[in-house]
């Protein structure tokens, strides 16, 4: 989808913090990428090979933490775990879910020489 | 460019115009080639240097920097903008071929009459879009993503400066035809429309959930055809509240208007007062 645009992102934030911390050169990016942020993990590996080119973060290794998705049960009064959008409740069926967690796109940490 | 969708940022044309966006360029982009800089405004990153790492020569840098950061930030100064301009942004998304464009050129006739009304089209390619809203008197500005396969908040921004808006205005942004990539991008409307017409599946919503996730209203358009088709119309709704509970629906027809009364009648009651007797806003050439 749209794995492009943010794998250009990363480069951006990552140069800009190899820049401002006087570093020459990206080794690792460690990327939080959620499971129902609604991101195609390879498609955004192939992608960052891709834009990192020529950049500072050329070759550098792509981990990718992928936090669970989470949701507020309004039925259950508490929070519950979802694989996807769309989902019933596993506790009581109901739909009236409200994610929490697992939306996060960030950057996290980079390795920098 | 991504081979999974095609979708890719060399640049863009607004009304024509060549617009650089590339964010990849080794070399530091100048402010003025650089169409995706940080706003102004934009909080400095809280990048400091924690330990060190296994190799000598390395060190782990903390960022903890959202991906979409930029964008965001570009979406306030538009949010920012409708709000101190008394416009109403409405940001419409669909597969291609829901009938996005005739939907909102019936709209923008029921509203033109009644207060000041602007359209951004966003296509990958060719002004059709723009042509169509410009023959009903109201202004538009055709934003081309070329590859792009979804508009982002600076080109929202560039585009604006060719739409002179007035309070009480109306401004519709036709997204790319596209279910899934328009999802994540905040532009700075005040609502996402997602529109299903009834030529599609009544599961759309549950195969497509981002989106209509990141809906807050959803037309389901063409019920004039219902009588044709084998759709299924509560069960959609049904899969779309699955996905959002909050969702509202309407079902309308922009051939034939069914529906519009209430439509119309959603956005007037969003809408600021008009500023001053009707009429649509003027382009800047």
């Amino acid at each position: 989808m749209h794995e492009m645009s943010l794998a250009e992102s990363v480069v951006q934030i990552v140069e800009d913090t190899a820049r401002r911390n006087g570093g020459t050169r990206v080794s690792s990016v460690t990327l939080e990428i959620g499971a129902l942020a609604g991101v195609e993990i390879e498609a955004l590996r192939f992608c960052f090979d891709a834009a990192s080119r020529g950049t500072m973060a050329a070759g550098a290794m792509l981990m990718i933490d992928r936090p669970e998705g989470a949701a507020w049960c309004m039925p259950c009064g508490e929070t519950v775990r979802v694989t996807s959008l769309g989902e019933a409740c596993p506790r009581c069926g109901s739909y009236q879910l409200q994610v929490t967690g697992g939306d996060e796109l960030r950057v996290r940490e980079i390795e920098l020489h | 460019m991504c081979t999974t969708c095609g979708c890719g940022t060399d640049h863009v044309h607004i009304d024509g115009v060549s617009q650089l966006v590339s964010r990849t360029t080794a070399a530091p982009l100048s402010g003025e080639e650089r169409f995706f800089p940080m706003p102004a405004s934009t909080p400095a990153v809280g990048a400091m240097a924690v330990h060190a790492h296994g190799t000598p020569a390395s060190r782990i840098v903390q960022v903890e920097r959202d991906l979409l950061a930029a964008n965001d930030s570009w979406a306030r100064r538009n949010r920012d903008r409708f709000r101190a301009l008394g416009t109403l942004c409405l940001n419409l998304v669909s597969s291609p071929g829901s009938g996005k464009t005739t939907l909102l050129v019936r709209t923008v006739t029921g509203l033109a009459a009644r207060r000041p009304v602007g359209v951004i089209e966003g296509d990958q390619q060719t002004s059709n879009d723009a042509d169509r809203i410009r023959a009903t008197g109201v202004p538009a500005v055709q934003v081309n993503t070329g590859k792009g396969c979804h508009l982002e908040a600076p080109m929202i921004a560039r585009a604006l400066d060719g739409l002179a808006l007035t309070a009480g205005g109306v401004l519709f942004i036709e997204n790319v035809g596209n279910l899934v990539c328009p999802a994540l991008f905040d532009l700075g409307e005040a609502h996402k429309v997602a529109i299903l017409s009834v030529t599609e599946g009544e599961d759309k919503p549950l195969k497509y959930p981002d989106m209509f996730r990141a809906a807050d209203v959803v037309l389901v358009n063409k019920i004039d055809l219902l009588p044709y088709l084998d759709f299924d119309v509560e069960l959609c709704e049904a899969n779309a509240r699955r996905v959002n509970p909050s969702l509202e629906i309407m079902r309308v027809s922009a051939k034939s208007g069914d529906g519009f009364d209430e439509w119309l009648g959603w956005i007037e009651s969003r809408a600021r007062p008009a500023a001053s007797p009707a009429r649509g806003s003027e382009a800047r050439t």
